[in-house]
């Protein structure tokens, strides 16, 4: 069954951080309310209604439709000994689906995360897969390769990686990343978009991390520093909207996963921060 | 000497920056600002009543403002970024750390309005930005005008240190900067000093980056 943009889970709030007074912020350009109860449960209105909400992965989801299910699952992340970091949110003027493309780019590491994710000269994209999984309904990269110079805050010096990258849900895209303390396991690391307008959201960044020597703080100010990196980009782009008909550009190596994504939004209506009409 | 310091603020940037500058040596010590507010916890209120970052502690010594820090950082590591030649420069120099609170009053808290979700009039605050942003564009195209670029001296001072961060990022709070051309020619000259280092949406000077801004690969990609 194909869910309508008003039935997906969205993230709106720290569990953690909530409080009985809540804020107030959008849903697909809805204002909605959220807030904790006395009992720390949380509550979110849309106009005096009751949303749907449940907590998963330390955020508080909601929707303003039927949702069919529960919140997709990230197995890796219940796993004993992972540190869970909550990131928090930033807002940024661009459309939610371009967040998450961004944060797909396969390419962007040596220039917009230049000496951590990524440097000069090692610009080259390797070959990797990208498949769209219909028993699942997910769109998948995997087989990513890259060199970079400080992966992770728990990485000494330069190492290659490896990625998979995984939409399981329109606004949200996990990202598994070789975990350099522990071979054989992926450190996990997510954005939760929540859209705010077609041209506006707010992206809840989260990880589950294998790394036993960096503080909380300190986890939370690295992925902060690498998102504002993005976060400057992001608000730059044009045009605002994601387009989701490819046009008449010529896709490299890197663009296949970004290809793939639109064209499973596209399968998908969905259509919230995308123009359907190649600019 | 400590740091306490946050990764995205443009006032603990300062200290971070001129440091580098310097090649003096100091320790960070992260607070969890956002999402943990820990500015705000007994613990740090003890350190600084007014819950403020940064903070410098360098033994007895606790300082809380980041002119203060900037002058400290100079007066123990490189006399002439004091700007005390003279009782004129000097006194520029008093007037821009002071001018800097400006900035971060109204572009820093534009700044967090947009980016972090704190509360504020933004388009008063932005109108703020603007008003402050005027002003230092008119007195650096003075300085070119006889031949310089610094604010209150032939070289740089803890005067533009104070200002840079908070004019740079002045877009992620709305408030472009396309038409302050002197400005843009004053970052340049900061950010090609010896030593600079970056923060995100703050690059450094490189041949292969483009400047801030659209990525031409984007742009090339999207319009085609
Ligand atoms: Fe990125």
């Amino acid at each position: 069954m194909i869910a309508t943009m008003q039935d997906h889970w969205y993230p709106v709030a720290l569990a953690s951080k909530l409080t009985r007074s809540g804020r107030d912020t959008l849903l697909l350009a809805q204002p909605i309310h959220v807030r904790a109860e006395a009992s720390g449960a949380p509550v979110v209105t849309c106009d005096g209604r009751v949303l749907p909400v449940l907590v998963k992965f330390g955020h508080v989801w909601t929707s303003l439709g039927t949702p069919a299910g529960d919140v997709f699952d990230i197995p890796e992340a219940h796993q004993p000994g992972r540190r869970l970091v909550e990131v928090g949110s930033v807002k940024v003027r661009c459309s939610p689906l371009r967040a998450v493309e961004n944060f797909l780019d396969i390419a962007h590491f040596p220039f917009v995360h230049t000496d951590v994710l990524g440097s000069e000269p090692h610009t080259e994209v390797e070959r990797y897969e990208v498949e769209i999984r219909d028993d699942v309904n997910e769109v998948w990269a995997t087989k990513v390769k890259f060199f970079q110079p400080q992966a992770a805050r728990s990485a000494q010096g330069g190492i290659t990686t490896e990625y998979m990258y995984r939409v399981p849900n329109p606004t949200c895209s996990v990202l598994y990343k070789t975990c350099p303390p522990r071979p054989g396991e992926w450190d996990v690391i997510t954005i939760f978009v929540q859209p705010l307008t077609e041209t506006t959201c707010e992206v809840w960044p989260w990880m589950a991390l294998y790394d036993d020597d960096s503080t909380m703080t300190q986890m939370i100010h690295f992925q902060q520093l690498i998102f504002l990196q993005d976060r400057s980009i992001l608000e730059n782009q044009l045009p605002a909207l994601l387009p989701l008909d490819p046009g008449q550009e010529i896709p490299t190596r890197a663009d296949m996963l970004s290809i793939a994504y639109r064209r499973w939004l596209k399968r998908h209506g969905y259509t919230f921060g995308a123009q359907l009409v190649a600019a | 000497m400590i740091l306490y310091d946050y990764v995205l603020s443009p006032s603990c940037y300062k200290v971070r920056l001129l440091a580098s500058l310097l090649v003096a040596g100091i320790d960070l010590r992260p607070v969890d600002f956002h999402p943990g507010a820990e500015h705000h916890s007994p613990e740090f209120r003890a350190l600084n009543p007014a819950g403020t970052i940064p903070v410098l502690k360098d033994a007895e010594l606790v300082l809380t403002e980041s002119g203060a820090i900037l002058t400290y950082l100079a007066a123990v590591n490189a006399h002439e970024w004091l700007g005390h030649d003279d009782p004129e420069m000097q006194a520029r120099v008093a007037n821009w750390l002071a001018f800097s609170q400006r900035l971060t009053a109204s572009a820093g808290a534009a700044r967090l309005h947009d980016m972090l979700g704190f509360s504020g009039d933004i388009d008063a605050l932005r109108v703020q930005a603007t008003d402050a942003l005027r002003e230092l564009e008119a007195a650096i195209h003075a300085r070119r005008r006889r031949g310089g670029i610094f604010l209150a001296a032939d070289r740089p001072t803890i005067a533009d240190i104070a200002c840079f961060p908070y004019a740079a990022l002045a877009p992620d709070g709305g408030v472009s900067l396309d038409s302050y051309p002197s400005i843009r020619l004053w970052m340049r000259a900061i950010r090609a000093l010896p030593g600079f280092i970056e923060m995100p949406g703050i690059h450094r000077l490189h041949e292969q980056m483009p400047e801030p801004g659209p990525m031409p690969d984007v742009v090339r990609k999207e319009s085609a």
